[in-house]
């Protein structure tokens, strides 16, 4: 029942997709048809059956120079997840002692709301059963002892998983040892993620990385200061009418309000 | 490979070129990544920047077709900065020897080398044939050969060498190759730091080396560059190549390829009358008391060879007698196949877990060839572009006679039975689930065609039976008819390594008839002995079956794994490693240790030793390339078709009028199809300015061959949906042509449908002066999935030419032209 990190080394991966394939398979996930659309990047984004994806980026350096970055993206099982703080419908999201951040798709009523909330857009609807869909922290192969699929499948090692101090100690002497910018990402956000990363540069290069990911504003407005205060609100609104009921009693005709009228 | 896998993680320097192991072996990243994290520099010499070069400390451009003048600068840079490990290549090379005087090298003779016969054109020679007279060594007058140890005097080899690379200049190279002057010195100057003793370097190569007219020379100015470095033998050293099929290195181990019989054996000729002949040609002889000349046992093998065939059947002259022999000088590879195809010559094909309508070079002309044919045998997982042949694009089903069969197989999962991987490691595999409907496996299917090829030929009669009537097949258990009732693997497989047909006794100890040969240093030449693949022999003996091992046990702690499965040859894991000591047996590198000689105990410990024999320094002592027939390693090496030391020359099709090492433009003594071949399919456009684009053709982590197995699993199709022509921004910008747009490559011979990748991952080179592009596209599709009711031209063979190198007739499939247009509409 120890808290779990899975740690991503980009510097490590090759991009092989051996994750986004054990994923499929060991979810039962179909899989698309899609187009080339000018990239080795396929399916081109998440969806409700691609939990996890390797993200390619290209960038220039100088005259001549040429960086292939790849980043494998999924959600990032936050400590403190938007997904769950919005989410409706009771024991939809839930977490696991280990730091997975479930969300059960047979629960799910389609709102939507998870998606918006999350810093990262990770969960994805699908317009077919109108419910939403991502990645599991294959939590059931937690259960049995067993590590998530990517990183069983990683054959390079970029993805590892073990327990969080472990993972943390591990992923801060990585940085240390690559050098030259390379960073650890997750640590500090959203109360610590339990998927975290090695960064070669500053996370600001990576695409669909944001440097500051928090949930947003009007979620936590929303949340952590309107529900309340509305529930406390209409809470007080009723306490405060049996209160007056109770002391005042119901408001009974007086003699100037009711019979003759008065000269 | 010489060495393994799991040996990279040993290296101090891996370069990686005319491969791309990210991509294609991805599993092996895992030991590159771990000599990595011991501080190898991993370098990576590509046209394209691959997924290995992001991963790589230095990548270098160049074009491709310009390896040697690339490898060819590196011998240069080597003596002119004197990084070469002396002793080793005094010591253990052919360097010292002292060459014919009559020899020539390209310097002084038009760009080629002594001997050469005919036809002169404007490119220099075409059609040429060699007279190997001159490329041989001075000998003293008892016949031994003449050597200089001090390696100074002109006609010596280590001398010639130099003489012939003073011409690779940084700055011819660099117009060659089109590799930026900079990056070319850093991958220098990188990788021959691995000269000093204790340092080894790792070549990882594949068919970005093989796929070209001077394939076989690619490799070879390789070893000369390992064997001056001294990484020939040691861990973390060698040559490696990283086979592209999960037994591929099994199925040219049992001599899947014309020119071979299982454990290289060579194939006889038809002038090659008796067995006494054959082996005569086939048998070096030395007279170095210090050379081992491993092949001097050839006959031993070629006996058990027949025994594991005809059993006691037949005696051996007569088992001789029922080989088919090739006649003298034939040449009977996939080129040649097709070519005869096309022109009729052929009745019936088996197209046996290939598909060559994809897999072909010039596919246009081998798709053809097969509707030439009466009948066709596919034996595959899936209908794919070859069984379908008659139905594809441009073809008309009314006018084609082939009767085709689909015979559905077995695939690896479904069967048990070995694989021997690039690093020579037999593993055996297990069955996980019955095959679907129909389907079996290989063996069983054979089976199936050996015994109703032989009840024909009982009904019928036929010329020279005996052949097909005295073979053995004793593959399993046998019904009361004789004929086994299933192909059982491990009865294969024991036939492989071979059994004592007799008692026979060897240096006092009798071993028993019918029991399992221990290795093949007992095999006779008697025929007391079978073995069905000598190098195999000590891999299923009475002790076991050892590809089924699986000890993890590694005393060596450089990864040699001993205990896990079985390597030939007698589980030795890194070949050459009498090279990995000095004289007196001590390791160049003590950390890294494969071996060393115990002088106490008189023998040695560690890794399996290439004989037993004691060091070089020590009576008995014997050289440690044991498979030459002087024991050394050959630097010169007159066995090659096309000359004693690689040389640049172009590829068939390229982008510039002339060679700028030596008037000699082409590989002189390929075989040109323009003429002998199918005129108008077999064309070729050099310096054409219809197609002034270089191509090449590689492959994707995601797919694999031509796709017959990946693009029907859709978790993979959908990671790489569609063929697809990478191609630099430069070149986009010219031909107008955006990310994502839909384009048609073309070359003389054919064109393919493609997405655009416009990526900064492809440079245009500057080749002597002019602005050279080059684009490249992966050959893993075809019309027959997804989408054949579209019949859309998708298989990059379409443009390759039909040309191959002189030594293997390997197409070259790496480097040709072509033009990229946008697609309308």
């Amino acid at each position: 029942m120890k808290e779990k990190i899975m740690l991503v080394d980009v510097s490590k991966c090759t991009a092989c997709r051996s994750c986004q394939v054990a994923c499929k398979n060991w979810n039962e996930l179909p899989a698309d048809q899609t187009e080339n659309q000018g990239s080795f990047q396929n399916p081109p984004n998440l969806n409700p059956h691609t939990y996890t994806l390797i993200r390619f980026q290209e960038v220039e350096e100088g005259s001549s120079g040429i960086k292939w970055h790849f980043r494998n993206d999924k959600c990032y099982h936050c400590t403190e997840p938007g997904c769950m703080k919005v989410c409706p419908v009771p024991g939809c999201i839930f977490k696991t002692p280990e730091g997975a951040v479930v969300l059960d798709s047979a629960k799910c009523i389609g709102c939507k709301y998870c998606y918006h909330a999350c810093p990262f857009a990770i969960p994805q609807f699908d317009d077919a059963t109108e419910k939403m869909y991502k990645c599991t922290f294959c939590y059931d192969r937690q259960a049995e002892g067993l590590i998530p699929a990517c990183a069983k499948a990683c054959p390079t090692g970029a993805i590892t998983f073990g327990d969080k101090d472990d993972m943390m100690t591990a992923a801060y002497a990585r940085a240390k040892k690559l050098g030259g910018g390379a960073t650890v990402y997750g640590d500090r956000v959203l109360g610590g993620t339990h998927v975290m990363y090695v960064l070669t540069e500053q996370s600001s290069v990576y695409e669909k990385l944001p440097v500051d990911p928090k949930i947003s504003l009007s979620v936590v407005l929303w949340k952590d200061i309107l529900k309340p205060l509305s529930m406390f609100s209409l809470l007080g609104g009723i306490g405060a009418s049996l209160l007056y009921y109770i002391t005042k009693g119901p408001k009974r005709p007086t003699f100037e309000e009711g019979g003759e009228k008065h000269e | 490979m010489t060495n393994h896998w799991i040996d990279f993680k040993n290296s101090d320097c891996i370069l990686v070129m005319g491969s791309n192991p990210a991509e294609n072996h991805p599993v092996s990243f895992k030991w590159i990544m771990e000599a990595i994290e011991k501080g190898a520099t991993l370098l990576c010499v590509d046209p394209r920047f691959t997924r290995t070069a992001a991963k790589s400390h230095l990548y270098a451009p160049l074009r491709s077709g310009t390896d040697i003048a690339l490898l060819g600068g590196m011998i240069k840079y080597v003596l002119d900065n004197n990084l070469y490990f002396e002793e080793y290549v005094r010591d253990y090379t052919n360097a010292s020897f002292l060459v014919n005087p009559d020899f020539k090298l390209p310097n002084d003779n038009e760009g080629v080398f002594s001997g050469l016969t005919g036809t002169k054109t404007t490119e220099g020679y075409v059609s040429g044939k060699y007279d190997k007279t001159t490329w041989s060594f001075q000998k003293n007058p008892d016949g031994t050969t003449k050597k200089d140890m001090t390696m100074q005097d002109p006609h010596c080899v280590f001398q010639l060498l130099k003489k012939h690379f003073s011409r690779y200049t940084i700055e011819k190279v660099v117009a060659i190759t089109g590799t930026p002057k900079e990056k070319l010195l850093e991958v220098y100057k990188a990788y021959t730091i691995t000269g000093s003793p204790d340092k080894a370097g790792t070549i990882l190569y594949a068919m970005g080396w093989t796929q070209h007219t001077v394939g076989v020379q690619n490799i070879r100015a390789m070893s000369i560059i390992q064997m001056l470095l001294g990484n020939m033998g040691m861990a973390g050293g060698g040559i490696n190549a990283l086979r592209g099929e999960s037994n591929v290195q099994g199925s040219t181990d049992h001599g899947l390829l014309f020119h071979i019989l299982p454990g290289y054996l060579k194939v006889p000729t038809a002038s090659q009358t008796t067995l006494q002949a054959y082996n005569e040609a086939n048998t070096p002889k030395t007279d170095d008391p210090k050379s081992a000349n491993w092949w001097g046992n050839f006959p031993k093998y070629s006996a058990s060879l027949l025994r594991s065939f005809y059993g006691m059947n037949a005696t051996l002259d007569e088992a001789y007698g029922y080989m088919p022999k090739i006649d003298d000088g034939a040449n009977y590879s996939w080129l040649p196949i097709f070519d005869r195809m096309y022109k009729g010559q052929f009745t019936g094909f088996f197209a046996w877990g290939q598909n060559p309508a994809c897999s072909g070079a010039n596919a246009n002309k081998v798709r053809k060839a097969l509707a030439k044919l009466t009948w066709l045998v596919n034996v595959n997982l899936f209908d794919n572009e070859t069984g379908s042949f008659w139905q594809g694009p441009g073809m008309n089903p009314e006018e084609i006679e082939t009767e085709v069969f689909l015979l559905p197989c077995a695939v690896s999962m479904e069967k048990e039975g070995s694989i021997t991987n690039s690093g020579r490691w037999m593993q055996w595999r297990y069955k996980a689930t019955d095959p679907p409907g129909e389907a079996m496996p290989d063996g069983e299917i054979i089976t199936e065609l050996f015994y109703l090829v032989r009840e024909l030929y009982e009904k019928e009669g036929g010329t020279f039976t005996d052949p097909i009537f005295k073979l053995t097949w004793d593959y399993g258990f046998k019904l009361p008819t004789g004929r086994i009732k299933q192909c059982n693997p491990h009865a294969v497989a024991k036939e492989i390594n071979g059994y004592f047909l007799q008692d026979v006794e060897i240096e006092g100890k009798l071993y028993k008839k019918g029991t399992l040969v221990p290795a093949f240093k007992f095999l006779q030449s008697d025929g007391s002995t079978s073995s069905g693949c000598w190098i195999y022999c000590n891999s299923y003996t009475e002790e076991g079956n050892k590809a089924a091992r699986r000890g993890t046990a590694d005393p060596s702690g450089i990864g040699l794994y001993p205990e896990w499965a079985w390597c030939w040859p007698v589980n030795r894991r890194i070949i050459y490693n009498r090279a990995s000591v000095d004289l007196k047996g001590k390791p160049w590198a003590p950390e890294k240790a494969i071996l060393w000689w115990n002088p106490v105990a008189a023998a040695w410990e560690g890794d399996v030793p290439d004989g037993p024999w004691p060091p070089l320094a020590i009576e008995g002592g014997k050289y440690p390339f044991i498979m030459k027939p002087d024991g050394l390693g050959s630097i010169f090496g007159p066995g090659l078709a096309d000359g004693p030391f690689p040389e640049h020359y172009e590829p068939l099709e390229c982008p510039i009028e002339k060679n700028l090492i030596s008037p000699q433009f082409v590989n002189p003594i390929i075989k040109r199809w323009e003429k002998d071949g199918v005129p108008e399919l077999d064309l070729r456009a050099t310096c054409d300015p219809r197609f002034p684009i270089v191509c090449t053709t590689y492959r994707v982590s995601e797919h694999w061959q031509t796709g017959v197995m990946t693009r029907w699993t859709p978790w993979l199709l959908e990671l790489q949906p569609e063929m697809f022509v990478e191609m630099g921004k430069e070149l986009a910008e010219l031909k107008e042509i955006k990310n994502g747009d839909r384009v048609i490559v073309k070359s003389a011979r054919g064109e393919v449908n493609a997405v655009a990748i416009v990526t900064a991952r492809f440079k245009p080179f500057t080749i002597a002066d002019q602005i050279v592009h080059e684009v490249g596209i992966p050959w893993h599709y075809g019309w027959r999935y997804p989408n054949p009711e579209l019949k859309e031209l998708r298989s990059a063979n379409l443009l390759t030419p039909s040309i191959g190198d002189p030594n293997t007739m390997i197409p070259e499939s790496k480097a040709f032209m072509v033009d990229v247009i946008r697609k309308e509409g």
